[in-house]
């Protein structure tokens, strides 16, 4: 039995989104721009000074034209990262803007080699089925600075990317390049590589920058992921249960344009909800109650049998300490036993402000045992334990036995050396974040980065020239 | 639904114990309008909006001058929660209802300090916006919180605002300071812009500028030419009172 953890009743679920359908009739939903307005009105939705009524019946309409579930694909175009069901993947972290130095320990600007080497980590642990574009890239122009670091990531990987475009104008370039890697706009919709985040603002606000990103991701059939961040108490109700209502209502408005834009465009039921904190107004990503309401907004989203996301495995420490361990790890299991499909947060520090890859490679190890986790304890031979005893009578010779040697290591999981065991050759009296040091160091010279045809360089090329040119900046930006 | 272990609950509403023990505010003896003076001052920290309103109305039909009563009676009490606000002690909704509470305290003695022209002087005027393309209004409303509470009068412009916004305002109501939040690494161009607009309109040095948001470092602002930057609301509290007193010594030099 896989286990599992279920924090909302099936009558809890059928109360949140009975309320979410509610709040889509009053107060309705905020709508930014001329052409949502449209699309809603030829649907017979009522718009009304920009606050749009959005009856059940049409919502749940387009909850029935979104697709239950789809792959992301690798840059060899196979299959990486299945969003639905129960399957759990991890990311790490998007769109930091300060990176942990691990010599000084001071938060600095990220820069180009910060994505780098984050990336080239990723690419090597199995952990993480994607890639995510995970700092901003201070040394780049930060007009295209979202399509700086999806070419960055596309240069340095042949994962798939979960991204996100920081203007309206910004998308096209991104789904470009993404075109570019695929061969075609075409081949980019049968198979995607990456997914884009699109965020309502809280509460019950679809801007225009959002919605505008979510039709032309619909429309490129480019997968969205809409991630919601209601903050309880601050931007949204107090309680955990009017939280996660809050979250259904502005995700099922998203659901509503996006499939009303293209029936059957890939979408996400996804999230990053958080408590708000009383004393600093800010989003306590690593609280139990942030991980508490990720859970259940995802729970939602696998009652309406959509693929699913959460904002997990980050904390509010700015060190790479005991703070940050514990609440990683806990929510890195919490978010796997309740089968969420894609879990984004890995490496992040100081609420979702900094980035570490020491980080990154101590979660990988919570990772991996929140993997272990939730394989369960399992049946394996026709015993349980008779058999070996057969074997073994009273002598306690389990070490001897086949079965030991064949199973173990099914059975237990085998941290890297960033795991303190005492393990013959690991220095002994090394704390983590110095393992998680030379383990960084480690991987990136294992990592390879991939060569990619010259033909699709200078097409990377001619789409950063040609964007660059038209947010106004000069391009020196190739060849990195 | 999933079982589990038990945890203990949080203790004792720890906050408002410590609120009411504070020495020097709970007042025995002492004169008739100090004993109101108190009463003014606890109403505010207990952000009892309907318990200040009646106080203001009291101070009124005893004669009490209204200016005393604010700056002894429910200025302090903001002043206090603010501090209680700056180390951990209270809480956002506290300082909210706090707020809220010496808002209506004033609403009431406005007219009467109208009578007598004796106006408060606000602490200064300071115009707040998030930059261009930025939506993240959270600590920019945070700011404009503190700030207000602690005698600045404040002109949110709200999210997203052009430089062009913040120059016509600055102008309309002569503003002392202009702040400009942003928190995407995009958008704190915007800042520069705004800086670049007040400089243009020939505003700078009188009206001073400062700025704050997730990314803005120290750096940034020496780059921009900015007049101060904060990491937080109370820094930001700091920050203004600094540059209001080299404002005044301007004024009076
Ligand atoms: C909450 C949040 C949101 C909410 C905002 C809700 C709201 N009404 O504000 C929502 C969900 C809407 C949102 C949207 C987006 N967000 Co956001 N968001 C955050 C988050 C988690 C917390 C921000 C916050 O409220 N902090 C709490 C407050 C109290 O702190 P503060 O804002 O820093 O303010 C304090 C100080 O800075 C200072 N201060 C602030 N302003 C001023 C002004 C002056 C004059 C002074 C003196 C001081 C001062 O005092 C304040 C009080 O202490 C941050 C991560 C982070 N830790 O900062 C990301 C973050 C800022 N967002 C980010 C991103 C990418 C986005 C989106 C682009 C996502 C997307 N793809 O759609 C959109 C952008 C929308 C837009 N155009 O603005 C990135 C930024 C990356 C970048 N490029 O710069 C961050 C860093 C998170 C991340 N890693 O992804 N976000």
């Amino acid at each position: 039995m896989r286990p599992r953890i279920q924090l909302l009743t099936p009558e809890l679920i059928g109360r949140i989104l009975c309320e979410a359908f509610e709040l889509l009739m009053s107060p309705g939903v905020r709508v930014g721009s001329a052409p949502v307005v449209a699309l809603l009105r030829s649907a017979g939705i009522e718009v009304n000074d920009g606050v749009a009524r959005v009856p059940e019946s049409q919502a749940r309409n387009c909850l029935a034209s979104a697709p239950r579930d789809f792959y992301l694909y690798n840059r060899q175009g196979e299959k990486a990262v299945h969003y639905g069901g129960d399957d759990v993947h991890f990311d790490p972290g998007s769109c930091c803007v300060q990176m942990l130095d691990p010599d000084t320990l001071e938060a600095r600007p990220s820069e180009t080699r910060d994505l780098v080497r984050l990336i080239q980590v990723t690419e090597t642990l199995p952990q993480f089925a994607a890639q995510s574009t995970a700092v901003v890239c201070n040394d780049a122009p930060s007009a295209i600075g979202d399509l700086y670091r999806l070419l960055v990531v596309l240069q340095y990987s042949h994962k798939p990317v979960v991204t996100g475009s920081f203007s309206a104008a910004g998308l096209q370039g991104m789904i470009d390049l993404l075109a570019a890697d695929s061969g075609s706009r075409d081949n980019l919709r049968k198979k995607p590589r990456a997914v884009f985040d699109v965020c309502p603002s809280p509460p019950l606000n679809w801007s225009e920058f959002a919605s505008h990103n979510l039709l032309d991701l619909a429309r490129a059939g480019v997968p969205a992921e809409i991630v919601s961040m209601p903050l309880a108490g601050g931007t949204a109700p107090v309680t955990l249960a009017g939280s996660v209502t809050q979250h259904a209502a502005e995700v099922l408005a998203g659901i509503t344009l996006h499939q009303l834009a293209a029936p059957g465009s890939p979408v996400v039921w996804g999230g990053a909800p958080a408590i708000f904190d009383m004393r600093t107004a800010g989003a306590p990503m690593g609280a139990v109650e942030t991980a508490m309401l990720n859970m259940a907004c995802a729970e939602v989203g696998k009652h309406l049998g959509l693929p699913t996301h959460g904002y997990l495995v980050a904390t509010d420490s700015k060190f790479v300490d005991a703070q940050a361990g514990a609440e990683s790890a806990r929510s890195a299991m919490l978010g796997a036993l309740t089968g969420i499909n894609m879990i984004s947060g890995a490496g992040m520090l100081e609420s979702l402000a900094c980035h570490s890859v020491e980080k990154l490679v101590i979660d990988a190890e919570s990772i991996a045992s929140a993997y272990r986790l939730v394989r369960g304890v399992e049946m394996r031979g026709e015993t349980l334990a008779t058999a070996m005893f057969a074997q073994t009578g009273l002598s306690g010779e389990f070490l001897k036995l086949k079965e030991t040697r064949a199973l173990f290591r099914q059975e237990q999981h085998l941290p890297s050396p960033v795991i303190d065991r005492n393990a013959p050759g690991s220095e002994p009296l090394s704390d983590a974040f110095t393992r998680a040091r030379d383990r960084v160091n480690e991987l990136v010279s294992m990592y390879q980065k991939p060569s990619l045809p010259e033909d699709v360089l200078r097409k990377f090329q001619s789409i950063v020239e040609r964007e660059a040119d038209r947010a106004g900046v000069a391009s020196a930006l190739h060849g990195k | 639904m999933c079982g589990g272990a038990q945890f203990l609950d949080s203790g004792p509403e720890y906050n408002s114990c410590l609120v009411s023990l504070i020495p020097g505010l709970i007042c025995v003896g002492g004169s008739l309008s100090d004993q109101l003076f108190q009463a003014m001052r606890q109403s505010i920290i207990d952000g009892a909006s309907d318990t200040a309103t009646q106080l203001a109305q009291q101070a009124l039909a005893n004669g009490v001058d209204p200016i005393e009563a604010v700056n002894q009676g429910f200025a302090a009490g903001i002043t206090f929660a603010g501090d209680q606000f700056g180390c951990g002690q209270m809480f956002l909704p506290d300082l909210l209802a706090s707020a809220e509470a010496i808002k209506a305290a004033i609403n009431i003695l406005e007219p009467e300090m109208l009578k007598r022209g004796s106006q408060r002087e606000a602490l200064g005027k300071i115009i707040l916006g998030t930059a261009r393309g930025d939506i993240h209004d959270i600590g920019k409303n945070l700011v404009a919180t503190i700030l207000s509470a602690s005698g600045f009068q404040i002109f949110d412009l709200g999210t997203s605002v052009t430089p062009e916004q913040f120059v016509a305002k600055a102008k309309e109501v002569d503003a002392d300071i202009v702040g400009i939040s942003a928190l995407l690494t995009t958008t704190m161009a915007g800042q520069k812009a705004v800086i670049e607009a007040l400089d243009r309109n020939g505003l700078r040095p009188r009206v001073k500028a400062i700025i704050g948001g997730a990314a803005v470092t120290q750096k940034w602002a020496a780059e921009i030419g900015a007049d101060g930057y904060s990491r937080n609301a109370i820094g930001a509290l700091e920050l203004a009172k600094n540059l209001m007193s080299k404002v005044m010594n301007k004024g009076t030099a």
